[in-house]
């Protein structure tokens, strides 16, 4: 997942083809944001109440099916999207990390390429 | 370790976004994973492997030395689209030498850039298990 929310479709799509893969009976190795793709992890964004959720709605998908969700710590890191170690770590005054997001390193999307049947990438 | 036939394919401009640069530090890392690696670069992407880069204008850090590293990661299959580089007035010279050591030919200098057609490098994807594009 390359991009990040509300400026492109790409997680929205991203989104609709892992929640449909799920329902379908689809194991999902897990999903790994890159890039910008990792500002889908902050729970710190409030959109208007008729718009969806993005971050939120990912969380849910990490709740209800167990999905791993892998931010790029290099790219995170970037960019300003910290949980609590890696803001104790860098001596930062807040993390931004939402529940069921995890950071990592890009070891994990080699890991998943290798692992799963299909590696589909969303982006520009 | 399974292992797997991953294409790398870069069609973004080294400067301007961040795609060249994170699309490099990906490939870097999953050398550890000792997989069959292939790059490609296309369209824009081809402005990746220009020669004497100079980034002193933009101050942008200037990453394209780490092109060179490629070889001793084991990165040997560097395909470049011959229609872009066409299309963009440039050709092979144009490009940074780019080469490895063959282990199989006693070490031998090789080249590590092929220039390919449209055509070649979609036989090329077509043989792949895992393509990244960026």
């Amino acid at each position: 997942m390359n991009e990040g929310p509300y400026t492109h479709q790409a997680s929205d799509s991203a989104y609709h083809f892992t929640a449909a893969a799920l329902r379908a009976g689809h194991e999902i190795v897990r999903v790994f944001f890159y890039h910008d793709g990792v500002n889908n992890g902050t729970r710190l964004s409030v959109p208007p109440q008729d718009d969806r959720n993005v971050s939120e709605r990912w969380s849910e998908l990490a709740n209800e099916h167990g999905v791993e969700l892998i931010l790029c710590v290099a790219a995170a890191q970037r960019r300003g999207l910290l949980d609590e170690d890696e803001a104790k770590r860098a001596g930062k005054d807040s993390n931004n990390m939402a529940p069921g997001f995890q950071i990592s390193g890009l070891g994990q999307l080699i890991d998943a390429g290798i692992q799963a049947d299909r590696l589909v990438v969303f982006g520009d | 370790m399974a292992t797997k036939k991953f294409l790398y394919v870069n069609r973004t401009a080294p400067h301007g976004s961040i795609y060249a640069q994170e699309s490099l530090e990906v490939v870097l890392i999953a050398a550890a994973f000792e997989q069959d690696v292939s790059l490609a670069f296309i369209d824009d992407g081809v402005y990746q492997l220009m020669q004497n880069q100079d980034t002193s204008g933009i101050g942008s850090k200037n990453f394209s030395p780490t092109y060179k590293a490629l070889g001793d990661y084991d990165v040997s299959k560097i395909y470049v689209e011959q229609e872009s580089l066409e299309l963009r007035g440039l050709g092979k010279d144009d490009l940074m030498p780019l080469t490895y050591e063959d282990e199989d030919d006693d070490w031998a200098e090789k080249d590590s850039i092929h220039v390919v057609s449209s055509k070649e490098l979609a036989e090329i994807i077509d043989q792949q298990d895992v393509i990244l594009n960026f």
